[in-house]
């Protein structure tokens, strides 16, 4: 079963980075690509080119974004029923306290900062995958489905 | 990085508090918690007015630290934990508090209630030992030291 994972990411290296590193960890993420939140919103409620986005089971959001930031779509995504059940999991190169804190506030799952060095970003990755892939449950389509 | 275990052990030590009503799964938790690091303190809630008190330092509990994180049991006696929930996501000094359900339950419905409620995440507890030991261990290696977790002097 494909674990789809919407990516809203604005640095196209950065994007591709965590694409490869997550591909070698695990075959089964479908990874998608959002470059601002703009667009991350768009893709969710299946607008313009994104009628036939699939819904992602976990969303990876940086915060500081052109457009529309990272805060914002938490808002946003937190406050509608439809979307507010999706895990989103904050991944910034920001450290600021208020930063966090304003992301718990604003429910996010949980807050990771992305470090500079590679072999130490490599592990973060893991340890996401690890957690988030491999022990939660996620809320599943089809089960979801039987049950509403 | 200001993961949870950089921000000095020594003069904080690691608050969890465990709500969970029985006992065999309450003494299973701590000793794999000690397992994997033996000066995480496990505190523990028998049902979800005991948790509520603990996070409201009420009654017995005026001195009660506050937790790094919470593992919530579903199906208790007096207030569950779906109740329990509710009330945290309702209160401003604790709705930043990452809390984790951690339950036998396999049933859709209760996932999906759990996320509409904002659990932070919904785990299912494994039947086989090695299994639970090997949860417990990815809790602690992904929420201890990868995650930047909120501070609890800014909360408030």
């Amino acid at each position: 079963v494909p674990i789809d994972i919407l990516l809203v990411e604005d640095n196209e290296g950065d994007a591709r980075l965590l694409g490869e590193v997550l591909s070698e960890i695990n075959k089964d993420v479908r990874l998608h690509v959002a470059t601002d939140g703009l667009e991350a919103i768009a893709f969710l409620r299946y607008q313009g080119t994104h009628l036939d986005a699939p819904r992602p089971d976990l969303i990876l959001l940086d915060l500081h974004m052109p457009k529309m930031d990272g805060l914002e779509v938490l808002a946003r995504v937190k406050t509608d029923p439809w979307l507010a059940t999706i895990p989103i999991i904050v991944l910034t190169s920001s450290h600021s306290e208020m930063d966090i804190v304003q992301s718990y506030k604003l429910m996010a799952n949980c807050y990771l900062a992305k470090p500079a060095e590679l072999k130490q970003f490599e592990s973060l990755v893991r340890s996401l995958n690890d957690f988030w892939l491999t022990k939660v449950t996620l809320r599943k389509e089809r089960q979801a489905a039987g049950a509403v | 990085v200001l993961a949870r275990r950089e921000i000095g052990e020594d003069a904080m030590a690691i608050q969890i508090l465990l709500v969970e009503d029985s006992p065999g799964d309450v003494r299973l938790t701590k000793e794999a918690f000690r397992e994997v690091d033996p000066s995480i303190q496990v505190n523990v809630a028998n049902d979800g007015v005991e948790a509520m008190e603990f996070l409201r330092r009420e009654g017995a509990y005026v001195h009660a630290p506050r937790p790094d994180f919470i593992l919530l049991d579903l199906n208790m006696p007096k207030m569950d934990g779906r109740e329990v929930l509710i009330r945290l996501k309702a209160d401003p000094g604790l709705k930043t508090l990452p809390t984790f359900i951690l339950t036998t339950s396999r049933d859709a419905r209760d996932i999906i209630r759990s996320y509409e409620l904002q659990a932070n995440c919904y785990l299912c507890k494994p039947v086989e030992l090695d299994a639970f030991e090997k949860l417990v261990r990815s809790i602690n290696d992904f929420w201890l030291t990868t995650v930047e977790l909120p501070r609890p002097n800014l909360n408030n």
